[in-house]
């Protein structure tokens, strides 16, 4: 009891590590077991082909004819199928022939199998994940940017709109807004455009909309708590050396708010990406919606769900590593 | 070169104050006008609206002959005639001493990089800091960081400098080197509105010393008046509180 009670007073580092690994072990231990208890048969093997796979592609004639040669240079193989009045040429990298030289060959015919890496589903989705956050931030930070000008504005008419736009937002969760965009305005849209004959929006753009104009929210909020932080010295300074408000914002104000603003920005973009798992109700394929789709082909729902936190966890940390090497190099300066 | 008329002000955070009072003033160029008072007597808001950092209710200002208050003014071609040295020095953290002084003349004046750099380097001279161009302003005293405000109001080449209490958020033994940047301005000639406490420097420099009490100005004169023989009861107690 006395020993017990001194190392809770004074714990040692290594048996606070053990303690901690000992604890993990123990988690991921107990979930296993659990699953085993459903005879649940883990196959981790079957997941990396939804990366990567190698596609076996059937090189097909579109002609009637023979095989009039077959020439090979390094891993190219030249297939040419001759008629009396067409030729035609099929080039397969990486195959395998099933025909020889003079067989009579009609269209549809396979002449050789060819292999090529693919990427698998969870690799289209976690790349529209990508590119989807991508885009949305970048938008993010603009509408952000002049939202959060505008809420400082003097103008009411700036100021009030800034206020309305922040408050209608932060106010409504994000799914019922990807709704809104889909199916309200992305309807709209798209049935006008249709009448005029026009090209039509993918549903990407209005997942990608709702999540820049979300997201813009909290940036303007950001970069208005940030310009309100710098101190009004700094705006006196520069506007009774004549600046303009415009040059004082650019050369003075912007840059001093920039490096304030880049923990809570981090946070929001990291939150952006996260959010973005929501845009697969409509029908966008990014990775929570791919992983889905996989799982219900593969009926390995545990190992998936697993490697599709894991990736998003890549995601974020990897974006939060390179915002921290941006305040660092800020800082430095 | 400033010509001040009927000027009020009225504050209402958090109750009503009457900033300034029925102003008048007059100040020719080259003259070195001090104004004393005491806190919350409306020096420092008599500075700030001659360039309009804040706005008057009611009166006039001409600078130079210019309508300061005339809402058709380009306020922002006034300010750059018009130097401002604060307080709490306001020099841009983010960058150096050099750029601190380039900024305003590249992006008002429209001068080149090099001319910029040039007007400086001469005037970072002219306060004695040429070897910390290129630092960043927090790794200077505040002795030092008030003479690069300075040298950066200068790069203007203002008709006019307003000091607002310049040296009262130094430590003492870095009063003296700010003053003596001011003196040599004083005696190139250059019109100077300064708010001090400092009355050694009153009775050294000015050309004529206002005492303001409670948003209006008391009592105008000579240094010599002022501290020989005040005629205000206000000002006789004033200056027996801090000579």
């Amino acid at each position: 009891m006395t020993m017990l009670g001194n190392q809770i007073k004074k714990p040692s580092y290594v048996l606070s590590i053990t303690l901690f690994f000992l604890m993990l072990a123990g988690i991921i231990g107990g979930i296993y077991y659990a699953t085993l208890q459903i005879d649940y048969v883990w196959r981790w093997y079957r997941v990396p082909q939804y990366f990567l796979f190698h596609d076996k592609m059937e090189v097909k004639s579109e002609i009637e004819g023979d095989v009039s040669s077959i020439s090979v240079s390094g891993k190219q193989t030249m297939i040419t199928v001759k008629d009396t009045d067409q030729e035609e040429s099929y080039v397969v990298t990486d195959g395998t022939l099933l025909v020889d030289e003079g067989d009579r060959i009609y269209p549809g015919d396979t002449l050789a199998f060819q292999k090529k890496w693919k990427a698998g589903i969870l690799m289209q989705g976690l790349w529209l994940t990508l590119k989807v956050s991508f885009i949305a931030i970048i938008f993010g930070i603009l509408i952000g940017l002049f939202g959060g000008l505008a809420r400082i504005s003097a103008n009411p008419a700036l100021r009030w709109s800034a206020i309305t736009y922040v408050e209608l937002i932060r106010g409504s969760p994000l799914l019922v807004q990807i709704f809104i965009w889909y199916f309200v305005l992305g309807t709209l849209i798209n049935t006008i455009l249709a009448k005029q004959n026009m090209w039509q929006v993918p549903p990407l753009w209005f997942g990608v909309a709702a999540l820049a104009c979300f997201t813009g929210a909290y940036v303007a909020e950001i970069v208005r708590a940030g310009i309100q932080s710098i101190h009004r010295g700094q705006s006196e300074a520069s506007r009774s050396l004549g600046m303009t408000y415009v040059q004082c914002m650019v050369h003075v104000i912007l840059p001093q708010a920039f490096r304030r603003i880049i923990p809570p920005l981090a946070g929001q973009f990291i939150s952006l990406i996260k959010d973005s798992s929501l845009l697969g109700i409509i029908a966008i394929r990014e990775l929570t919606k791919a992983t889905r789709e996989v799982v219900t082909t593969s009926l390995q729902p545990f190992e998936l769900w697993f490697v599709c936190a894991i990736l998003y966890l890549v995601l974020t940390f990897t974006f939060s590593m390179f915002l921290q090497y941006l305040e660092r190099r800020t800082l430095s300066q | 070169m400033i010509h001040v008329e009927n000027l009020y002000k009225t504050f209402f955070v958090p109750h009503k104050v009457k900033a300034l009072h029925n102003v008048n003033l007059n100040i020719d160029a080259g003259e070195v006008v001090v104004v004393i008072g005491p806190s919350g007597s409306g020096k420092s808001t008599l500075l700030r609206c001659l360039n309009q950092l804040e706005t008057a209710n009611s009166g006039k200002i001409l600078i130079d002959g210019i309508d300061v208050m005339d809402p058709k003014t380009n306020i922002n071609k006034i300010r750059a005639e018009v130097g401002m040295v604060f307080q709490s020095f306001n020099l841009f953290p983010h960058k150096t001493v050099l750029e601190n002084i380039t900024l305003a003349q590249i992006t008002v004046r429209k001068r080149s990089k090099a001319d910029a750099h040039d007007k400086a380097m001469h005037l970072l001279e002219k306060v004695g800091i040429t070897d910390k161009a290129r630092v960043y302003p927090d790794q200077l005293s505040g002795g030092q960081q008030q003479r690069v405000a300075i040298a950066r109001a200068l790069a203007m080449d203002p008709k006019v400098m307003l000091f607002d209490e310049p040296t009262s958020a130094l430590d003492p033994e870095m009063i003296g080197e700010v003053l003596d940047v001011m003196k040599n301005l004083a005696g190139e000639g250059m019109t100077m509105v300064v708010v001090t406490h400092e009355m050694g420097f009153a009775r050294e420099v000015a050309d004529r010393v206002i005492f303001m009490d409670q948003g209006a100005v008391v009592e105008v004169g000579t240094p010599e008046h002022f501290f020989t023989n005040p005629e205000h009861d206000r000002t006789k107690l004033f200056l027996s509180q801090i000579l």
